[in-house]
This record gives structure tokens, sequence and C-alpha cells, in this order.
């Protein structure tokens, strides 16, 4: 194994390791996001959704999720000196994107294990559209993971951390969001799932999450100078 | 000496020269559009200034790497610079185009228009640049961590125009396409006028406003040898130039 590699474990296992005691974000967004979905439910007056109605409150909800996630990703690094740590040991800084970026993948992915199926539990008639959507989900959080990890490792180091976040990410992920929600769509819909253009969709998310984490890995380095 | 000042004088002469050519064109010499009329003028004012903020943008990308490669605060200044120049041509982009609409469909806005809901995205991105850049206090983290946006908010642009353009139908008004192959060469050479004049009028402003940041920072650095203090306290105009 390399430094990098190394250094890369070792950074999720703390940063998994320090989420599994403390439960610091994971309970707090699901929380959000299944209160989020029965606000939806009076706000529509909806007893179950379909199609573009689904879609737009399940990524809507998803994503405000995140933010509440990715406000808290480097809290932790800022206040406990873990980023003067990272630029005194002798490794790739990229090594701390990356493990950041992986730790907000596994959060993402856990969250949406247990949202999803209460999702679909609430307001779906099927679970016909859940193996396809997973792939969705895979795909959108990895987008979600680069440029989370980008926007809030500057957010944390500024006076309105909080308000930072969302206010940068929102704008930067419409692009995954019109992908996702226009690929989910046709999933929800009435009468079994159907993949109109899922592949050219697919494609989009896929571009996406190559673009960012590639622009991440060539800026991260200027992010940790000083 | 302040090199941002070079040039200036004549640049405004040639900037409000080529102003009033291609203002004069497109109302006495370009043909009235046969579908639209009159209101089809304001293609030569809404294109070339979205034309010339999207292009804004990517300078202000393209200066951001600078900085970020060469250390040195003048290229951010620039980046700087070109995407506040950009945001403020993007509010006229957005209402020449909310009127253009108006008068050709109907309705101030529709979402069902690629072109300019992907510009509403992008036009809202890059006004998350100042909330952004002001909000970290230290100048030199402010400077970098600011070109690491422009960086990020350049490769966005295009990734947006092409999830949009998938996402929406094509209903816009294809001056360039509907005429067969093209525009007709009046139309053409006032529009290609009109591109440059906007092209001209970004720039000189750019320009001003370089010099004239330039011109507060000296005097800043001025004030301090002189050990007077600034009225009204520190500044928050950033970036400063040296």
């Amino acid at each position: 194994m390399t430094p990098s590699t190394v250094a890369f474990r070792a950074i999720l296992a703390k940063d998994l390791r320090a989420e599994l005691r403390t439960l610091q974000s994971l309970p707090a967004m699901a929380l959000f996001a299944v209160t989020t979905f029965v606000i939806f439910r009076f706000g529509l007056d909806r007893t179950s959704l379909s199609g573009s109605l689904a879609s737009g409150v399940l990524w809507a909800t998803l994503l405000f999720a995140a933010i509440l996630g990715i406000n808290r990703l480097f809290v932790s690094e800022r206040e406990e000196g873990g980023f003067d740590a990272i630029r005194l040991a002798p490794i790739d800084r990229t090594a701390l994107f990356a493990a950041k970026a992986a730790a907000l993948l596994v959060y993402l992915l856990v969250l949406e294990a247990i949202v999803v199926p209460v999702f679909a539990i609430f307001f779906l008639d099927s679970a016909a559209a859940l193996p396809p959507l997973a792939v969705l989900l895979l795909l959108a959080d990895l987008g979600l993971a680069a440029t989370g990890t980008l926007i809030s490792s500057m957010a944390v180091h500024s006076r309105a951390r909080d308000l930072l976040v969302p206010l940068v990410l929102l704008p930067l992920v419409v692009p995954l969001m019109i992908a996702a929600t226009g690929a989910s769509e046709p999933l929800l819909e009435m009468g079994g799932p159907s993949y109109e253009r899922f592949g050219t969709w697919l494609a989009v998310l896929g571009l996406y999450d190559l673009v960012f984490l590639l622009v991440g890995y060539a800026v991260f380095d200027f992010l940790l100078e000083d | 000496m302040t090199p941002f000042g070079s040039g200036l004088r004549a640049l405004s002469l040639a900037t409000v020269a080529m102003l009033a050519l291609a203002l004069s064109l497109t109302f006495f010499y370009a043909p009235l559009d046969a579908d639209q009329g009159f209101v089809q003028k304001i293609f030569y004012l809404h294109v070339p200034l979205a034309i010339v903020a999207l292009l804004g943008f990517i300078a202000g990308g393209v200066f951001a790497v600078l900085h970020l490669r060469s250390g040195d605060s003048r290229w951010d200044a620039y980046s700087y610079v070109s995407i506040h120049m950009s945001v403020i041509f993007g509010v006229a982009v957005l209402v020449t185009g909310s009127i253009w609409a108006k008068a050709s469909w109907g309705h101030w806005w529709v979402w069902d228009e690629p072109t300019l809901v992907s510009f509403l995205i992008v036009f809202l991105m890059y006004a998350t640049y100042y909330p952004f850049r002001y909000a970290i206090e230290d100048r030199e983290r402010q400077a970098r961590y600011a070109s690491v946006f422009a960086v990020t908010a350049g490769a966005f642009v295009p990734l947006n125009f092409m999830a949009v353009r998938l996402a929406e139908s094509l209903v816009h008004p294809r001056v360039f396409a509907t005429t067969g192959g093209g525009l007709p060469g009046e139309m053409m050479l006032t529009f290609l006028v009109s591109l440059a004049a906007m092209g001209l009028l970004w720039v000189t402003l750019v320009k001003f406003e370089l010099t004239a940041k330039s011109a507060s920072g000296q005097l800043k650095r001025l004030r301090r040898a002189l050990d007077a203090p600034a009225p009204g306290g520190t500044s928050r105009v950033a970036p400063e130039v040296s």
C-alpha cells in the first residue's frame, strides 16, 4: 500500500468510528428526512405519490438532508486541529479529500437505506422502482459527495459556514438534480417503472461525477495551503 | 504609475464609437424581422450581452487558474473583476430576455426554454460568489478560495447547459436556424458589430474597475504610511490591487 492509501484508510476509518460513537450527523439527517416526508404529505395533501411529484419530493428531501451532513463534515477537523495534523503529516493532501468524500458517500448511502424504504412505505404503491432507483442514488451520491466535500472544506473556514454550504451547493447541484429527477420520474410512474431516457440521464450523472471528482482532486491542494 | 489605466482613454472612445455604430446599425440599417417585427431588435442587445457575460465567466475561471498556479494576487483581481462585471451584464441579460419573452411569447418568464433557464442557473451560481468570498476573512485564503470557486463554477457552466437542454423542449426563437442556415447579411453584420461593441464595453468597464481598485489600494497604502486612519474604518472592497 502506498502512503496515500494508508492515510485514506486511516482518515476514513477515523471518521466512520467517530460518527458511530457520537452519532452527530446520521440520526439528525434521517429524522429530518422522515419529518419532511410528513410535511409533504400535508403540504401536498396526498397520501400516495407517483411520477414527477414522487421524484421531486424524494430528491428535494434527500438533498436537504444531505446538506445537514455536509455542513458538519469538516467541523471536527477544524475544531480539533485535524487540518494542522494533515498539513504536518508527510502525506498527499488529496487523501483527505478522498477520505472525506468517501465518508460522506457512506453517510448518504446509509441515510438512503433508511429513508428510501420509508418513502416507499409512505407514498408508493409498489417497490418495483427501488432496484433501478438504487443505481441512480449511488451515482447521484457520488456527485454530491464530490461537490459537497469541496464546498464544505471551504465553508468551514468562513464566518458563515451554515449559510454558505446551502447557498453555494444548491446551484452547483442543479444539473445533478435535473438528471436524477428526470431519470426517476418515469421509474416512479403509476403502473410500474418505465426506463424512458434512463441511459441518457445515467450518462449525465456519470459525467457530472467524473468532472467534479477531477475538479476536487485538482484544486484540493490549494485549500490546505498555509 | 498605474498600468491598469494605460490606454483607458483611447479604449473608452473606441467603445463609445462602437456602441453608437451598433445602435445606428440596429435601428437604421438592419431589416425588420418578418416574423417578430420591431421587437426582434432587442436581439442585437440581448444575445451579445449574453455571449459576453458567459465569456466573462470563462475568463474569470481562466484568471483563477493563473492565480492558483502563480500565486500572483493580480490574477485574482482580474478574476474577481471579470466575474463581477459578468454578473452585472447577467442582470441585463435576464431583464432584456424577459422583455423579449413577454413581447414574443406573451409571458415574462418561460420555463420550457433551455437557454433562458440555463442562464438563470449560471447567474444564480455566480451570484453566490460574493457572499462566499466575503465570508472568508483572511485575505490570502479569501483570494485562493475565490479562485477555487471560479474554477469549479467554470466546470459547472457547460454541464449545466447540457443538463437543462436535455430536460426541456426546444422553443427558443432560433434566429440563426430559422432564416435558412443563418442570418441575412445585413442582420449578421449588425449582430457582429453589436457583439464587438458589447465586448469592448465589457473590457472597458473591467479596466475602469481595476484602475479604481488599484487607485484606492494605493491611497490606502499612502494613508497607512502617513499613519492616518482611513475614514470609515477598513473597506470591504476586495481584492486590493497593487
